[in-house]
């Protein structure tokens, strides 16, 4: 292959990465597209404020720092590299199952390995530019506050892009090979989830253990974590340094990046024809269902149920999403744990976590069950009323809802029944607004389509995090100031008017 | 229920999207007759079909099904009625029988009956071997046999098919085409659309052409030759020569 053959193929792969990304964003609307870049630039601009309150206050920082700062900055940085760690997995596994111009590729007169070399860069680039852009605000106020030396941040964010790609796409093949491509799928995004909540969660888990407080920085600024710490000049403070505008520090970050990435090319590019091609017809493998048991009786309704639950037992999202949010749980869990030895004040934190995770569980879960039908027709052409088949998905919504929920609440009871009634009136408030929200925004789709289900409406998506938040705060505030929670539910119950105003079922 | 002379009973039935796709339909389809509904793409076949299951909301006219009002009454006329559409609608994370269990819950069936019922229609249809595997990894001939055998189960009245013969190979066309032979023998009443019109000619006892929403000619194969004035024509020449003289007629 030519490099003038080759660099087509890479503007080819760059130019559907920006399509895709597009289509995500508009939802495949093209009357949408102004909208979507008023709307990035307005969310871009916002985001500065956020950023300005996480960062702001470290714009000074300079060369050299002491050992607790380095160690908190590193644990930024990768915090940041697991959170693109786990996307890149997720991007990864989609070009491999997704991508229909395989058998095209394949049956063209062009050296393979140099293709997939160019698409696994073309990974590698959508990954880094993806990641420059959440950026932009932080580096934004980082130069504001300390000048243009922060510009090095960029660099850094190329070398966590390169590096979360590289490692990414290793990790892919490597499970293609181990466990099959049908496997894969399934478990990559499980394994994309543990990494991007899992650092974060064992930070919060240490911090309860040690110090009975949410807080991740208790430990990281502790003298344990410093003890154990390397000298200055280890490899480990690189990024850190780089940070901070230590040119000779980016050079070998950016070197080392770009080697783990041509590495990962050169090693990986001429099986990745082999492993797409596995992918794309891993479709005709067979799952047989080995228990047989007979016909079960019952209402229409509940055979509706049943079928519910059992494509939600069956769905790869819906797990990897519940063992997320059950991961989330895992530090208010163990903090109510240790409150039952020293009755700390940090157990009000679990009631927030709780009902936000149910609001948002359920948000998912309403899309699954009552947007995601794949058979629409045999549904509505049963003999069965609309609301009586509308009210058996809901009821499947709010059956899961309170079965992963319920425990939790349960244990509360021991600690606090005041907190156990107003946690368990909050998860049920917040898992039927959203899905109460879903039902006014529904749009027959497929299940498969679940990932882009943001798209379809974006202020249902707003509308959805919003109420969570609004349930969470106020369930908290309950607990606290009961009439400051007055306030922020009537808030949140506004907020649910005007989107039900908005939704088109209204009409 | 005592059988009624009428399967389906279409009056004045209209949909608009854009520009009329039915436009005051009348079409009577009698108890126990497999009858052909043709048309070239975009004639208003599926629209007129999609209304009659339930799907769609007419515009107007009315609809009877077994004598059932099917607008006033829209589930019971359900309970009596099966449809089959061309892209095959089924959970790929079920079985072929975990499928049919749901299927025949829906419509309230005997569990007992209908674990029989599925067992013999996924054997019948050659799913024997596949029917404690889950959809996912099936061909879509397998996916439109376990969708027929979806429509089956609750033993319907009137069973209403649009192209389903997409896709299938030749054996497969042959056993669903055998198993609506079956059914039709038993009484039940098929309405189907289909652009093979071999298996119009074949199979059906009356064809229906329909051409912008309306209905422009009707009856059995030797009454269509004789409207087109020839009698040694194939059903292929009939349908053209109909088509083109209502688009000349327009």
């Amino acid at each position: 292959m030519t490099s003038l053959a080759l660099s087509w193929f890479a503007r080819h792969e760059i130019r559907l990465a920006w399509r895709e990304w597009l289509a995500m964003m508009t939802g495949g609307r093209r009357g949408r597209r102004r909208a979507v870049i008023i709307g990035l630039v307005v969310f871009g601009g916002l985001l500065h404020i956020p950023a300005y309150a996480v960062i702001g206050r470290y714009a000074t920082l300079e060369a050299p720092l002491d050992k607790p700062a380095l160690i908190v900055m590193t644990a930024t940085i990768f915090l940041a590299w697991a959170l693109m760690l786990s996307q890149a997995i997720e991007s990864v596994t989609r070009v491999f199952y997704a991508r229909s111009d395989l058998d095209l590729i394949m049956s063209s007169p062009v050296a393979l390995t140099n293709v997939f070399s160019v698409r696994l860069a073309a990974i590698a680039l959508s990954i880094t530019a993806m990641a420059m852009l959440l950026a932009t605000p932080f580096v934004d106020v980082l130069i504001l506050g300390g000048g243009l030396r922060w510009l090095a941040v960029y660099g850094v964010v190329i070398a966590v892009g390169l590096t979360a790609a590289a490692v990414a796409i290793a990790i892919t093949i490597l499970l293609f090979r181990t466990i099959g491509p049908r496997r894969t799928r399934f478990v990559a995004q499980i394994v994309a989830a543990v990494i991007g909540a899992g650092f974060v969660i064992a930070l919060q888990i240490a911090a309860i253990m040690s110090y009975g407080t949410l807080s991740r920085f208790a430990v990281l600024t502790s003298d344990t974590v410093a003890g154990l710490a390397p000298g200055p000049d280890s490899m480990l403070w690189w990024p850190a340094r780089a940070a901070l505008g230590d040119g000779e520090a980016l050079l070998l970050l950016l070197a080392v990046s770009l080697l783990l990435l041509g590495a990962v090319m050169a090693g990986f590019s001429a099986h990745f024809a082999d492993t797409a091609v596995r992918a794309s017809t891993s479709t005709n493998a067979t799952h047989r269902n080995s228990r047989k048991r007979a016909f079960r009786s019952g209402s229409r309704q509940q055979a509706l149920r049943r079928k519910e639950l059992m494509l939600l037992g069956r769905d790869p999202w819906l797990v990897s999403q519940s063992l997320m949010q059950l991961l989330y749980l895992v530090p208010p869990a163990v903090l109510l744990w240790r409150s039952f030895s020293d009755s700390s004040v940090a157990i009000m934190l679990i009631t927030p976590v709780i009902v936000m995770a149910a609001g948002q569980l359920a948000g998912g879960l309403g899309w699954l069950t009552i947007s995601g039908e794949d058979a629409p027709d045999l549904v509505t052409a049963a003999p069965l009323p609309p609301s009586r088949l509308i009210r058996a998905k809901i009821e499947v919504v709010l059956l899961v809802i309170g079965a992963l929920f319920a425990p939790l609440v349960f244990a509360l009871l021991f600690a606090s029944p005041e907190q156990a009634a107003i946690t368990a009136a909050g998860v049920l408030v917040a898992a039927a607004s959203a899905t109460a929200i879903q039902l006014w925004f529904r749009v027959q789709a497929r299940r498969a389509q679940f990932r882009r289900r943001q798209t379809s409406s974006r202020f249902a998506t707003f509308a959805e995090a919003f109420s969570s938040i609004g349930w969470a705060a106020t369930s908290a505030l309950a607990l606290t100031l009961p009439v400051a929670a007055l306030v922020t539910g009537l808030m949140t119950s506004i907020l649910l008017a005007a989107t039900w105003k908005f939704s088109p079922r209204r009409h | 229920m005592a059988s009624h002379p009428s399967a389906l009973e279409v009056r004045g039935l209209t949909k608009r999207f854009d520009r009329p796709a039915v436009d005051a339909l009348d079409l009577i389809v009698r108890s126990g007759e497999f009858y052909a509904l043709l048309g070239p793409n975009g004639a208003g076949k599926t629209t007129t079909l999609r209304m009659v299951a339930g799907l769609l909301q007419p515009d107007a006219g009315s609809i009877a099904i077994a004598g059932i009002d099917a607008l006033r009454d829209p589930v019971a006329a359900k309970q009596v009625t099966a449809w089959v559409s061309d892209e095959p609608m089924i959970y790929d994370k079920l079985t072929p029988l975990e499928y049919l269990e749901f299927v025949a819950g829906l419509w309230g069936v005997d569990p007992v009956f209908a674990e029989r019922s599925a067992r013999e229609l996924l054997a019948s249809l050659g799913l024997e071997a596949n029917m404690h595997e889950r959809c996912e990894g099936f061909s879509k001939g397998m996916r439109q046999k376990v969708a027929l055998a979806g429509a089956l189960i609750h033993d319907p009245r009137l069973i209403i098919l649009d192209e389903p013969l997409t896709g299938l190979d030749a054996v497969s066309a042959r056993h669903v085409k055998g198993l609506l032979g079956e059914r039709v023998r038993a009484g039940c009443t098929v309405i189907m659309t289909t652009h093979i019109l071999e298996v119009a000619e074949r199979m059906a006892d009356r064809i229906g052409v329909i051409t912008s929403g309306r209905l422009v000619a009707e009856g059995t194969l030797a009454e269509l030759r004789q409207q087109n004035g020839r009698n040694d024509t194939s059903l292929e020449d009939v349908f053209i020569a109909l088509v083109h003289s209502e688009a000349a007629a327009a």
